[in-house]
């Protein structure tokens, strides 16, 4: 092994220190200015063991522990997610286009969400039902995609998500356009936001993100010797379908999550991997952490355009994700010297 | 032909005309009886319209107040009231066929949006079309229920509802004691994504009507009327009143926000100055803008009846 596939201390330490100054920013500026020494004072006075008066009133006080902080962790947990989830799709089905929402867990999210909607359910139901939607509509791609048969290559497995996807987006635009009367709160849902979550949020999505981040990061050399190809891989003892299976069922499940708490957030999944690959290198050991703590770092900074751009109205965040992530892609891949593929 | 006779042909040619483009009120001949073919904002409607098809909620709650509703053969998905406009043949006023319209055999069909091509594709099957806007004023309004009463020759019936109206309004207002020291602010809330109408909009009118300040003009920078704000932003401004209008597509109670993020530290949710609207009268612009004003007054003001 040489050590370019390593992955470097100073990377990971650069990158820690970028999500470090995203989160620092996201809890400092907002459309309500608040002396920054203060809110870091409310926040540390929450520590366990530590109990003293940030100074700052009962409004300002929940603006930053109950607005901003949790606001700020589920984006870290959705950006974190959704990154690693397209690094790892990329890798499996060697394909650069590969996003999280490839196995169609995107448009079953959205048809489950639907259906809560239209049919005048609990909100608290429609999270649970995004989940479950994300989840039948990734398990109905890899059915069709292994009813294929012939080479059980990831080409075939991305057709059956494009299939399952359309489908389902079909049948999602069949009952949005049923029921005009509750048309405009299933877009609020498909545009995807993160503003009016809370701590719930945070402690829903938080053991799925842990879970499926690590079931990844567990098979980054694994992914490095499938991306050299199946068959070489099979020569050195890893069998390309359970690899594939292990990491789609993780990515999946972790996307599925992060789709159901924060709406559909786009791009993240492709930019924020191929950002850290131009950067660092064809290693996934490297690639994959990398892109949990830069997919974090960018949809925290992302949030907060979203919410000082026009402040004190909001945008949503899935237009500054595409706003910025392409000019930013750009400029990477014209300074990058490295082939990307 | 006399000098005297031709100025008074002249004069009652003025005054006709004056009666045709200011309406209604002061339209010398009977309701009912009133002469067809007329011109009723810048389309001719032939005869007295006996098959109406309404595509506007706001404009179905008129036609009924004004007693038409026998002549009403079909209306949008959103027309609920009163109870029998729901239960009429239905279409969807935001995807119009406008095949599907023609197929109720209509002589007046009444719209609030139009993509762009049905009131011309319903023109050229010789059906009067009008399409109405949203007003910016309550003047607007009224003038929408007078030119619906003109469309279904009931122009008489017209000019007594709008003078209902303006009466039952300017008692609610009456009530208003006179202001002291800042106005009381509100946020009137359209969804639970926060977004929200500002002072510029029809409904923001209605409520300055009641001396009521909005929180949300500075968060409309272009002006658009219909911002979304940050949630830390509502904290921060502690509006005085909040009103839900998001009650029947939501769910949204008084109990629901106080469990939101931080909204319990509002002075509105701790002093119980949570208002819950129906959706529906607080965003149409007919008849019942009485009833948003009472609800609106009496929760604000101890004086309003």
């Amino acid at each position: 092994m040489t050590a370019a596939f390593r992955l470097r201390p100073s990377a990971l330490l650069g990158a820690l220190a970028f999500l470090m100054a995203a989160v620092m920013a996201g809890l400092l500026v907002g459309p309500v200015a608040l002396p920054p020494g203060k809110v870091l004072a409310e926040v540390a006075s929450r520590l366990p063991f530590l109990s003293f008066d940030s100074g700052l009133d009962a409004r300002q006080a929940a603006i930053v522990w109950e607005i901003r902080l949790p606001r700020v962790l589920l984006g870290a947990l959705v950006g974190a997610g959704l990154a690693v989830s397209g690094a790892a799709y990329q890798g499996v089905f060697r394909n650069p286009l590969a996003d999280p929402y490839l196995l169609g867990v995107a448009a079953g999210a959205g048809l489950g969400a639907t259906m809560v909607i239209v049919s005048g359910g609990a909100t608290a139901a429609i999270p649970v039902a995004a989940f479950l939607g994300g989840l039948v509509a990734a398990a109905a791609a890899y059915a069709l995609g292994s009813l294929g048969g012939g080479p059980r290559s990831g080409a075939t497995l991305i057709l059956a998500g494009v299939a399952v996807a359309a489908f389902f987006t079909a049948a999602q635009t069949f009952l949005q356009q049923k029921h005009a009367e509750t048309v405009r709160q299933v877009f609020a849902w498909i545009l995807g936001r993160l503003s009016t979550s809370g701590w719930s949020e945070v402690a829903i999505l938080t053991p799925y993100v842990a879970v499926g981040v690590t079931v990844i990061l567990m098979h980054r050399r694994l992914l490095d010797v499938l991306s050299v190809g199946e068959e070489e891989a099979g020569t050195l003892g890893v069998d390309p379908t359970r690899v594939r299976m292990a990491v789609v069922a993780a990515a999946t499940l972790t996307t599925a999550a992060a789709v159901a708490m924060s709406g559909l957030i786009g791009f993240v999944g492709i930019i924020v991997p191929h950002t850290v690959r131009l950067l660092v290198g064809v290693s996934y050991r490297a690639i994959l952490p990398l892109s949990v703590v830069a997919g974090a770092a960018f949809l925290v900074l992302a949030d907060l355009t979203a919410r000082t751009v026009l402040s004190p109205a909001e945008i949503p965040i899935g237009v500054v994700t595409a706003f910025l992530g392409a000019p930013f892609f750009a400029l990477v891949l014209r300074t990058s010297k490295r082939g990307v593929w | 032909m006399s000098r005297k006779a031709i100025v008074a042909a002249a004069l009652a040619a003025t005054l006709m005309a004056a009666s045709c483009s200011e309406g209604a009120a002061e339209a010398p001949t009977p309701s009912g009886t009133a002469s067809f073919p007329r011109d009723v904002a810048g389309v001719t409607v032939p005869q007295r319209p006996e098959r109406v098809v309404s595509a506007s909620a706001t404009h179905t709650e008129i036609i009924y107040a004004l007693g038409a509703g026998d002549r009403v053969v079909a209306t949008d998905l959103f027309s609920n009231y009163p109870a029998e406009a729901g239960t009429t043949p239905k279409i969807d006023a935001f995807n119009i066929n406008v095949e599907a319209v023609a197929s109720f055999d209509p002589d007046l069909v009444i719209l609030a949006f139009d993509p762009g091509d049905v009131a011309p594709g319903l023109a050229s099957l010789g059906i009067p079309t009008i399409v109405f806007f949203v007003p910016a004023t309550l003047e607007d309004a009224y003038g929408e229920m007078t030119t619906v009463g003109e469309a279904l020759g009931l122009e008489d019936e017209a000019a007594r509802l709008v003078a209902q109206i303006r009466q039952d309004i300017e008692e609610i207002v009456s009530g208003v004691p006179p202001g002291e020291g800042d106005p009381p602010t509100y946020y009137h809330e359209l969804g639970t994504d926060l977004y929200t109408v500002t002072s510029g909009t029809f409904i923001g009118t209605v409520y300055a009507l009641l001396g009521l300040r909005n929180i949300a003009d500075e968060a409309d920078a272009g002006g658009f009327g219909y911002p979304q704000l940050s949630p830390e932003f509502i904290l921060a401004a502690d509006p005085d009143f909040i009103f839900l209008a998001d009650t029947v597509c939501c769910g949204e109670s008084a109990l629901t926000v106080s469990g939101r993020p931080g909204w319990r530290e509002l002075s509105a949710v701790r002093e119980g100055r949570v208002i819950e609207l129906d959706d529906d009268i607080a965003s149409r612009w007919g008849p019942r803008i009485v009833e948003f004003l009472e609800t609106v007054g009496s929760a604000v003001y101890p004086t309003v009846p």
